[in-house]
This record gives C-alpha cells, sequence and structure tokens, in this order.
C-alpha cells in the first residue's frame, strides 16, 4: 500500500496498469521471450522497484510503460490510458543509467529541456529551472556544462529533469548504476525526499538489494528465462526514510526478505549463481 | 525492415536513383530540348567515346599517369616527413602550421610557375601538383595513426622491456596502416582532380584536361564531355584500387 | 604565450622554406636536373631539379620588390593592388559559392538523415558526383546562365563561378552533416521520444547541435573547396577581374617578368587564409557544441 494512500485515492486510477504482457524479440522460432505473464498494478503515489538479475526483463518492462516499446501481447495502462496516449500527453518523467545530458546545454537548460519542447515560455521555464535546480541541491551550478559535473551531480540534473513537468510518474532505470556506493547512498536519500515531496508514483530499476529496500513500498522480484515477476515484497518501513534507516533489524529484515526471494531459498549455502 | 529487404534496397536504391537521373537528362536533351547546345544528349556522347577511343585513351594515359606518380612521390614523402614529426616535438609544431595553409591554398596556382621553374614541355609541373595535394591527406592521417597507440598499450611494451624497434613493428605500426591507407584514398581522388586541373593552367597540349578544354571551347560539347566520361572512370578506378587496398588490409588485420 | 607558439612555429616554417629556397639558387646547377636527355635533342628527358637562373626561379626579395611594381609598365597601379583587387573579388564569389554549398549540402544530408531509403539512393551519386571535374561543368553552367540572363532574368557571370564552386563545397558538408545528424546516441534519441518530440523538433534541439563537431571540419574543407572552386572556375569560364584570370594571365608573362608570376600567387595564399581564418572564428563561436559528456 502506498505511503500516502487514503481510502478515496485507493480507489483512484493505478498510476500503472500491466496486464497480461507479453514481450519477445525476433521471430517465430529465434523468439527470445524478455517477458511473459506480466501482471502488475501499481498506485497513485507509490513507490515501486523492480529488482532481479540479468535477463529477467525488468528494464524490458519499464520500457514497456514508458512506450519505447509495445508489448507482443497484453495491455499496459498510466492512467488509465494506453502507454501511447500517456508518453504523448507526457504523463511521466524518465531518468536512465546515463545521465543523457545534453552537452552543448548548461545545467539548467538541460533541465528546461522539455519545459522548452512543449512551449513553456521562456520565463515560466528559468523559474521552474530554477526551482528544480535548488530542489536538487544545484544552483550553485546552474550555469555549469555537463562535462564540468561529477557524475552523481549529473543524475541530479537528470533527475530534476524529469521532474520538470511535475509528473505524476517517474521512470528511473538504474539512475544511480555508475555511480560510486557513496555517491548512491547519498542519491537515494535525496530521492526519498524528492518523491515524497513530489507525490509522484515511481517505478524504479535495480540491481541492489538494499537499495530497492531503502526506497521503496513494495520490491517486485522478477526472474529471467522467461522473464516473470516471481515475488512481490511488501516494504512497510514507513513514509519517511532517513539515512539511520539502513542500520535498524527492520531494514536488514527485509533486505533478507528480498534477497531470499531472489534466490528462491532461504540463503543458509553461498549462492547458486 | 528486415534484413533481406534493407540488402536488396541497399543496392537497388541507387540504381533506380540513377536511371531516373538519365531518363530526365535524355528528357530534357532529346525530347522537350531545353537545354542549349553545350549540353549533349547522352547518345552522342557514347557515339564520341567509341568513335575517338584512341586519342581518348592517349590523353587518359597522360592524365592517370601524372596523377599516379604524383600520388606516390606525394604520398613517400609524406609517410618520411609525418614519422619524423611524430618523433621530433619541434619538427611537427612547425610542420603544422605549413601543411594547414597548404591545405586551405589553391595549390594549382602554382603550376604557371612550376611550368616556367621545370620547362612548359614537361609533365612535371602537373606531377608536382598532383604530388602536393597527395602530401596533405597522407601527411595528417599517418601522423594520426603513429599517435594512435594509446599510453596504457605503450606502457604494456615497456613492461615486457620491448625495445623501440619492437614497439615500432608490433604496436606503432600495425596501428597507424588503417591510417595511411584511408589517406592514400583519400588522396588518390585529390591527385586524379589536380593533375587534371593542372593541365588547365598551361604545360604541353596533352592530357584529358587540355582536351576537355579545348573542344569545349570551340563547340565540340559531345566529344568534351566524352573526354569527361573517361576522367570520371579513371577517377573512379582510383578511388575503386584504393578502397580495395583498405579492405585487403582492414582484413589482415583482423586476423592477427 | 603558448598561444603564440603556432604561429611562431609557422613563421619559423615559412623562414625555412625561403632559406631552402635561396640556398639552392645558390648551390644549385644552373641547369637543373635533367634525367633520360638524350644528346643533341632539345627538350628530351624531365627536368626533375628546376634551373637556378633569376628567370626560372627569382630570388625571394625580388618577388617582394616585385609587388610594389607598377601592374603593367607605366603609371599602372602597384602590382599588390591589382592583386588585392582581384583577391577580394574571388573571395566574394567564393563565399557565394561557400553559402550555396553549405545550404545545398546541409538540405541533402536532412533528407538522407530523415529517410534510409534516400540515404542509399542518393549517397552513392553524391561521391561519384566529386570524381566529374569542375571544369567540365563550368562551360555548361555558364552558357546555360548566359541563355537565362538573354531570356529576361538577369545572370551575372559571377554568378555562374559561384556556382562551379559550390559544387565543390557541398560534397563535404553534405557527408559530414550526414555523419552528424546521425551521431547522436540512442539513449538521446530515445529521450526525445519520451518528450513526444516530433522529428523537426529533435533536429532542431538534437540532431543539429550534435552534429556542429563533425560539421566544423567539413565546413572547413568547403571553404577551400569553394576557394579552389571558384579559382578555377574563373580560369574555365574566362571570367575577367578575379584572381584566377590573373594567375593564367601573369603567369604567362613569367618569361619576360620573371617575378610577376607570384604577384597573384601571394593573393591566392592569402585567399585561403582568410577564409581558413573565417571558419576557424566561426568554430570559436560554436565551441560549446563542441563539449563532450564525459564527467569532470
Amino acid at each position: 500500500m502506498s505511503r500516502f494512500v487514503t481510502k478515496e485515492q485507493a480507489a483512484q486510477t493505478p498510476a500503472v496498469r500491466v496486464a497480461g504482457v507479453d514481450k519477445a524479440f525476433g521471430k517465430r522460432a529465434k523468439a527470445v521471450s524478455a517477458l511473459t505473464g506480466i501482471d502488475l498494478e501499481i498506485g497513485a503515489g507509490e513507490f515501486v522497484a523492480l529488482i532481479g538479475p540479468s535477463g529477467c526483463g525488468k528494464s524490458t518492462l519499464m520500457r514497456l510503460i514508458a512506450d519505447l516499446d509495445q508489448p507482443t501481447a497484453g495491455t499496459v495502462e498510466v492512467y488509465g490510458k494506453p502507454a501511447r496516449q500517456a508518453r504523448l500527453d507526457q504523463e511521466y518523467g524518465i531518468a536512465f543509467q546515463q545521465a543523457g545530458l545534453l552537452p552543448w546545454r548548461t545545467v539548467v537548460q538541460n533541465i528546461a529541456l522539455p519545459l522548452e519542447i512543449h512551449g513553456v515560455s521562456y520565463a515560466e521555464r528559468a523559474e521552474r529551472a530554477e526551482a528544480l535546480a535548488t530542489l536538487v541541491g544545484l544552483s550553485d551550478f546552474r550555469d555549469r556544462y555537463p562535462d564540468q559535473l561529477s557524475g552523481g551531480m549529473q543524475q541530479r540534473v537528470a533527475i530534476a529533469r524529469a521532474l520538470a513537468e511535475r509528473p505524476r510518474l517517474l521512470l528511473m532505470d538504474e539512475p544511480f548504476g555508475a555511480l560510486d556506493e557513496m555517491t548512491r547512498e547519498r542519491m537515494q536519500t535525496e530521492l526519498a525526499r524528492i518523491a515524497v515531496e513530489s507525490r509522484a508514483a515511481v517505478v524504479f530499476v535495480t540491481h541492489s538489494i538494499p537499495e530497492a529496500v531503502f526506497l521503496s513500498d513494495r520490491v517486485v522480484v522478477m526472474s529471467p528465462r522467461p522473464g516473470r515477476i516471481t515475488h512481490i515484497v511488501d516494504v512497510p518501513l514507513g513514509t519517511a526514510r532517513p539515512e539511520l534507516l539502513r542500520e535498524s533489524p527492520e531494514f536488514f529484515a527485509k533486505v533478507t526478505e528480498v534477497r531470499e526471494a531472489l534466490h528462491g531459498a532461504p540463503v543458509e549455502r553461498a549462492p547458486e549463481r | 525492415m528486415n534484413v533481406g529487404l534493407e540488402r536488396t534496397m541497399r543496392i537497388v536504391a541507387p540504381i533506380v536513383a540513377g536511371a531516373l537521373l538519365l531518363a530526365l537528362w535524355y528528357v530534357l536533351v532529346d525530347v522537350a530540348k531545353i537545354l542549349p547546345p553545350s549540353v549533349p544528349s547522352p547518345n552522342a556522347i557514347i557515339t564520341q567515346f567509341t568513335d575517338n577511343f584512341g586519342i581518348i585513351l592517349n590523353a587518359t594515359r597522360i592524365t592517370a599517369g601524372n596523377a599516379a606518380l604524383g600520388l606516390l612521390i606525394g604520398a613517400i614523402i609524406a609517410i618520411v616527413l609525418a614519422a619524423l614529426a611524430a618523433l621530433i616535438r619541434p619538427l611537427d609544431g612547425m610542420a603544422a602550421p605549413v601543411v594547414a595553409a597548404i591545405a586551405v591554398v589553391p595549390i594549382v596556382a602554382l603550376t604557371p610557375i612550376f611550368n616556367t621553374m621545370f620547362g612548359a614541355s614537361a609533365q612535371t609541373g602537373r606531377v608536382l601538383i598532383a604530388a602536393i595535394a597527395s602530401f596533405v591527406p597522407v601527411y595528417i592521417n599517418v601522423l594520426r595513426g603513429l599517435r594512435q597507440a594509446r599510453p596504457v598499450q605503450r606502457d604494456l611494451f615497456l613492461a615486457y622491456a620491448a625495445t623501440k624497434p619492437q614497439t615500432f613493428r608490433r604496436l606503432t605500426l600495425p596501428m597507424a596502416l588503417p591510417f595511411l591507407i584511408t589517406g592514400i584514398r583519400i588522396a588518390s581522388s585529390l591527385a586524379v582532380i589536380s593533375a587534371l586541373v593542372a593541365e588547365y593552367f598551361g604545360g604541353p597540349a596533352d592530357g584529358l584536361g587540355t582536351a576537355i578544354a579545348s573542344y569545349a571551347k570551340s563547340g565540340k560539347s559531345a566529344l568534351a564531355w566524352a573526354f569527361v566520361f573517361a576522367s570520371i572512370i579513371v577517377g573512379l578506378v582510383f578511388f575503386l584500387v584504393t578502397l580495395l587496398l583498405e579492405r585487403i588490409v582492414r582484413r589482415y588485420r583482423s586476423e592477427h | 604565450m603558448r598561444r603564440a607558439l603556432p604561429w611562431v612555429y609557422g613563421i619559423i616554417g615559412i623562414a625555412l622554406g625561403i632559406v631552402l629556397w635561396e640556398l639552392y639558387k645558390l648551390l644549385g646547377p644552373t641547369d637543373g636536373v635533367v634525367i633520360g636527355a638524350v644528346e643533341g635533342e632539345r627538350n628530351s628527358g624531365l627536368r626533375i631539379l628546376p634551373r637556378t637562373t633569376d628567370r626560372a626561379m627569382p630570388h625571394v626579395w625580388t618577388m617582394f620588390e616585385r609587388l610594389f611594381g607598377p601592374t603593367s609598365g607605366g603609371d599602372t597601379a602597384p602590382l599588390w593592388q591589382a592583386v588585392a583587387a582581384a583577391s577580394i573579388t574571388t573571395l566574394g564569389i567564393a563565399a557565394a559559392g561557400f553559402a550555396i554549398g553549405v545550404a545545398v549540402g546541409i538540405v541533402l544530408a536532412v533528407i538522407m538523415q530523415r529517410w534510409r531509403v534516400a540515404e542509399w539512393g542518393i549517397l552513392p551519386w553524391v561521391i561519384v558526383s566529386q570524381t566529374v571535374p569542375l571544369i567540365a561543368f563550368a562551360p555548361v553552367v555558364n552558357s546555360i546562365g548566359i541563355q537565362i540572363d538573354r531570356s529576361g532574368t538577369p545572370w551575372p557571370q559571377w554568378l555562374s563561378v559561384a556556382l562551379v564552386a559550390s559544387y565543390l563545397a557541398f560534397f563535404p558538408v553534405a557527408i559530414g552533416a550526414l555523419k552528424g545528424l546521425g551521431s547522436p546516441d540512442r539513449a538521446h534519441a530515445e529521450l526525445m521520444r519520451t518528450y513526444a518530440a516530433g522529428y523537426w523538433t529533435t533536429l532542431r534541439k538534437l540532431r543539429f547541435p550534435a552534429a556542429v563537431p563533425y560539421l566544423l571540419p567539413a565546413i572547413r574543407l568547403a571553404a577551400a573547396n569553394a576557394v579552389i572552386g571558384a579559382v578555377v572556375a574563373e580560369v574555365s569560364i574566362g571570367m575577367p577581374g578575379g584572381i584566377g584570370r590573373m594567375i593564367i594571365q601573369l603567369g604567362g608573362q613569367g618569361s619576360s617578368d620573371p617575378a610577376i608570376p607570384w604577384g597573384p600567387i601571394v593573393g591566392a595564399v592569402g585567399l585561403g587564409l582568410v577564409a581558413a581564418g573565417a571558419v576557424a572564428f566561426f568554430g570559436w563561436t560554436m565551441r560549446n557544441y563542441r563539449r563532450g559528456e564525459a564527467t569532470a
């Protein structure tokens, strides 16, 4: 259950509904099944992590939600609309593993990119970009170029950009994957705060179990060959996610639960992967 | 688009485009008769080409010969100089602006002077122009190629206590080779065009360029274009030969 | 101080060239070196090193002095003035040809990037087009131009020269722009898809800026080519007033006035350098578009 949800909100349209989705690449006999029989509902304001080993289809699933790819069977709906319509209506903001900043634009220009494309006035753009830069703690760097920023800072710009149009849904594909561990933990705390403030639903793809548990309300565990959802782990650790949470026994218990779900058995012996 | 369709389209598309252009040319000249007499019909050109094949071949020999000789001389000097420049930093510093200047300056302007210096009855002037034109791309590319070995690779060779000649033979040279060949490929077209254009600026009354110029001036446009056709073929042959060389070198590299 | 280094090196290089020239004049054989000469046969053999006489190889300072002498004897303006005037004329025409060539090249590149079929169909012909020597086209363009001019629409001769120059200039731009427009990686292109940005928006906001690092060397080449094209086309069409015509005219006078052919050479060299300088300046203004994405 999402941390914000009231009875009224529970009756709201889910942020994401995936029903009976299959995704195969290639033709007929040589087809590789990336996803089979995916059913998933994500509520408004809910933070959901997708986790699993390589090839389990978590990134593919996120791309289907983003309408960067289409399912071979089943439907994907975002806030009640088909994924394609949701994309055209700009219902989500997205952040990839590579920050994907345009190298010739400054920080604020990068943040303002979606606003520019959608014809927002100059004054409004400037204001919003400033506010977002401050939100992610980069207002001192507003006029720097990407090659003058560290990896963590670039990712923060990417997140700010994803929030530019105040989307109700955030899609993030391993955004902290290329960062070192210390920066990663800092960014997780930032993101948890931002998610609370913006009240957006978040779909977060990751490899890291502690990261998934720290950030989400629910962890969706997937496994490959064929790609499918095997477990969904509830993480009722509260709305606020302070740094100290990482050292609490409840946190460790949940991490263990997710790890066991990933390995398919309690961890008493060394994993076979 | 699936792979099979793409492969066919890649070959069909240019053929269709070319056929369309040819058809358009036919229509404009033979049917609609819009273009002036200096634009001959494809028919007339082919006739002239076959009728005068002998003199066309002679002219081709001269121009192609100049281009090839110029290419050879320019490439050799470029390789030697680039090797020296890669070794001796100050030399590179001095050569760089001069080479950059040569690249932007119309070298063919020197033809009349070369003809005065070397005699107006010799092909030397034209060969020199082709050589200078070929020199620039080969020099730039070989220099870049000799610098390709990255520090981590050089460190590896140091760790193996390899001697300088060994490092050169097993690291620097193989990495530089593709760049050399690319430079030669670029230089080949330049050599042909330069040799041809140089004929415009004086010298003996032979070669494809002088033929094109004099027949165009005297109104025999179909004959002039027959010579143009020959020069296109020369250019293509040079290009394809060097392209083939490039492919061979690339395959040789990947096998080793 | 560091910045001046290439200039210093350049000057040293030129000075070295001058020294070599004079040294050869001093030490080289008077009649140059001829290979394969046959006894008694005049003009046989191939001269591979030039004669060192003042007629064949004037002293460098003679060349310099000549620039200040009269253009064609008597009261005519000093040579350097005539050279400067002709150079500026040709520069203007080359600039026009450059502009046309760049425009056509970019339009072609956009078409080829947008539709792959267009790329497959057009690109091979674009490459082949460069094997056709422009001296073949120049008279054709000129006569078509004359026809158009006679039928009412004014068509000055320099326009024909500019068109021929543009023919040489469009090729590197088309190739470079095509490469550049297709250079953004998948992540960036997909980002644009998530913004539901259409092709033209993506072109403006992503592909064109990403193409700048590829366009700049192409434009450099196009500028140089436009200059060469203009000079050669002038000779081919026989247009008066440009540096091309002057090179031929004064080149022919070399036997009686050895230093005079070097005058227009200075003009031509200056032309090329000005063109290169203009492109370099443009590249400097575009420097923000040449930044990479790598982290600090």
